[in-house]
């Protein structure tokens, strides 16, 4: 395996959210997070684990802060940049599972690699794989709405899979999920991670983050990084 | 793969690029259209109405009008009579009638025809072989050639006689349907005589039908040249008759009286049908002025129904477009789209619309007993007319669409 390089660097990151009264949801956050490294965030609600995601995942823009991905530097960049960086580099997994609900397992899959520019033809041999992969390919051409929750979530860790993203980003994947399906996800999520995936998961369930190897907790804003575990 | 996981630095001056191929954009357009058509009949129900509306209105404006002209009477279209205002029992026109008019333009044929004066000498009689040569009560007519053709003479039997011998003055008569069986001629072959005066004609012909003249069934003819040649009368109630290209009569009927006595044109009085073209253009301009504002209206209502439907789908599908551009979508990925969806929506609506608008036509037209006219080029243009309202109103939703910002996946 590669030797482990950062994959993000964060420096004094700061996120407000102008309104009345203005809310500073981060507050000078800094760390580095190596290839390989699975880190749970965990932290009170309204602590700013979401609001964290979002600035990794380039799906907001800091308020003041630098941030380099995979060693580029990203603050700034305007709206088209952005949206290539999330397509190439970026893989989420969500509480809320964001599969399109009239469109197939396939569809769905497919449509991580879709904004990539990759052709059909290779989309569906790759999803297929993938689909495989989570132990659904007897499902593969049902409609997204006739699946259970768990299988949902195997759906979108599939689509993050597709992609072969830098950095995996997961918002309480398990939020709703009951604990047979939430230890599925959960071993998918280990599997990717001695596959050598990196991965960031917001969670509030201790179990969840006792997996990972790193943890952040969130308080008010801030990031400590209380017991600094080794690598595995 | 290798690539974008290698160790930072090098390889990644290489500008990654968010890319979304047209075909995908179809497919993707087309799947959320197709997948979902309850959803999608809903939206395009304003556009359908209004498609059909459109069609509706125009097709029956063009019927209704196809009615109006039709109920002008082709044959009084193309009719102009010249009378005379004082007649004094002398010549009115002039011997070159035929000649004088066929020179206008937009004349088909004309010519002049007056009755000969009652006289006992100039009692019409069959040739005594026929019928014993009893003398009968049958008018005389004197007609040009041009006369006759402009009367719209069919022949029963034998020919008209043309200007071949009118020019000649020659002894020749065409008898009508009624006076021929009075007369007891029925075949004009074996070269049968009527007695006029002491003169022979010879029967050229049988006159069938003469549907501006009805009178000339009645009658024995000649050719108003001989009539000058041998009898002089002048006759009574001279009259021309002019056949003109339809559209012309108006036109005709402004020239003929100077062609015909530029010295006195006064003298005449000239016959002229209702202009039809001023006539159905009247109601024609009416009728469809209204017609067409109902189709733009029902038009723009479809444009509307489609906006409004395709932002309140954008909004309910809120998540669905965060997550695309959560996934990479730029925001031009997520307009064209929406767009496109639009427009697909609006073809279907379109081609919906035509259907429904063509059969309210037959049904409209039968009850009414109308002859249908649906200009085709229309009802192929509905679906064109359908994508491009459909375009037209996806461009605000789109645009609306597009700012989602994707952090809403992580707030839902
Ligand atoms: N779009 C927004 N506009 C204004 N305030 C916001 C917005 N999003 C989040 N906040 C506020 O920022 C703070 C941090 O929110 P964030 O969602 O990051 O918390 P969290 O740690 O993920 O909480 P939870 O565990 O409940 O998900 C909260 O006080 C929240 O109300
Ligand atoms: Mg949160």
């Amino acid at each position: 395996m590669n030797p482990p390089h950062a994959v993000v660097e964060v420096e004094g990151l700061r996120k407000d959210y102008t309104g009345e009264p203005p809310i500073r949801a981060l507050r000078e956050v800094s760390f580095t997070i190596v290839s390989n490294d699975f880190v749970a965030v965990t932290g009170p609600s309204g602590s700013g684990k979401t609001t964290l995601l979002a600035l990794l995942g380039l799906l907001d823009e800091p308020t003041a802060g630098e941030y380099r991905l995979d060693g580029q530097d990203v603050s700034g960049l305007n709206d088209r940049r952005r949206a290539a960086i999330r397509a190439h580099k970026v893989g989420f997994v969500f509480q809320a599972f964001h599969l399109i609900d009239y469109r197939t397992v396939l569809e769905n899959v497919q449509l991580g690699l879709m904004y990539q520019g990759v052709r059909r033809p290779q989309r569906i041999s790759r999803s297929l794989e993938v689909i495989d992969h989570v132990g659904l390919r007897h499902r593969a051409q049902a409609p997204c709405s006739t699946l259970s929750g768990g299988e949902r979530q195997r759906v979108a860790i599939a689509r993050v899979l597709v992609r072969e993203p830098s950095l995996i980003l997961c918002d309480e994947p398990t939020g709703n999920l009951d604990s047979s399906n939430t230890d599925q996800v959960l071993m998918l999520l280990d599997q990717l991670h001695s596959d050598g995936m990196t991965i960031v998961l917001i969670t509030h369930d201790p179990a969840v983050a006792h997996r990972a190897n790193r943890r952040f907790e969130m308080t008010d804003g801030r990031l400590s990084e209380p017991v600094r575990a080794g690598h595995d | 793969m290798e690539d974008s996981r290698s160790p930072s630095g090098q390889d990644m001056t290489r500008e990654p690029n968010s890319a979304l191929r047209a075909v995908d954009v179809l497919f993707e357009a087309s799947t959320a259209v197709w997948r979902r058509p309850v959803r999608t009949l809903l939206t395009a129900l304003g556009t359908i109405v209004g498609v059909a509306a459109f069609v509706m209105t125009t097709g029956l404006a063009a019927t209704a009008s196809a009615q109006v002209s039709s109920s002008f009477d082709a044959l009084e279209a193309t009719e102009v009579r010249v009378q005379d205002v004082q007649p004094d029992g002398s010549h009115l026109f002039p011997a070159d009638v035929d000649v004088r008019l066929s020179a206008l333009n937009g004349v088909v044929a004309a010519g002049v025809i007056y009755e000969l004066r009652h006289d006992e000498d100039l009692a019409a009689r069959g040739s005594p072989s026929l019928n014993g040569g009893v003398a009968a009560q049958i008018p005389i007519l004197a007609a040009s050639p041009g006369a006759l053709d402009a009367s719209r003479v069919t022949v029963g039997s034998g020919v008209l006689y043309g200007s071949f011998h009118a020019d000649r003055a020659e002894l020749v008569a065409v008898l009508g349907r009624v006076a021929a069986d009075d007369l007891g001629i029925h075949d004009v072959s074996a070269q049968p005589a009527v007695f006029i005066g002491s003169r022979a004609f010879t029967v050229v012909g049988i006159i069938d039908n003469a549907v501006r003249n009805p009178g000339l069934l009645l009658s024995v003819v000649i050719p108003s040249s001989t009539e000058r040649k041998y009898f002089g009368s002048g006759g009574i109630e001279a009259e021309v008759v002019i056949d003109t290209e339809p559209g012309a009569a108006s036109l005709i009927g402004r020239q003929a009286a100077l062609a015909l006595r530029p010295d006195d044109p006064e003298r005449l009085r000239v016959l002229v049908p209702p202009d039809p073209a001023s006539l159905r253009n009247a109601v024609e301009s009416e009728v469809t002025a209204l017609y067409y504002a109902l189709a733009g209206l029902s038009l723009a209502i479809g444009t509307i129904a489609i906006a409004n439907s395709t932002l309140l789908n954008t909004i309910e599908r809120r998540s669905e477009i965060g997550l695309r551009r959560a996934l990479g979508a730029k925001r031009s990925h997520i307009v064209r789209q929406v767009v496109v969806e639009a427009s697909i929506t609006g073809a279907f609506a379109g081609v919906v619309g035509a259907a429904l608008a063509v059969t309210g036509i037959g049904i409209i037209s039968s009850l009414r007993e109308w002859t249908a006219t649906i200009e085709p080029l229309l009802v192929a243009a509905a679906p064109i007319l359908g994508l491009a309202t459909g375009a037209l109103a996806g461009v605000v939703p789109a645009a609306r669409a597009s700012r989602t910002p994707p952090a809403v996946t992580l707030r839902s």
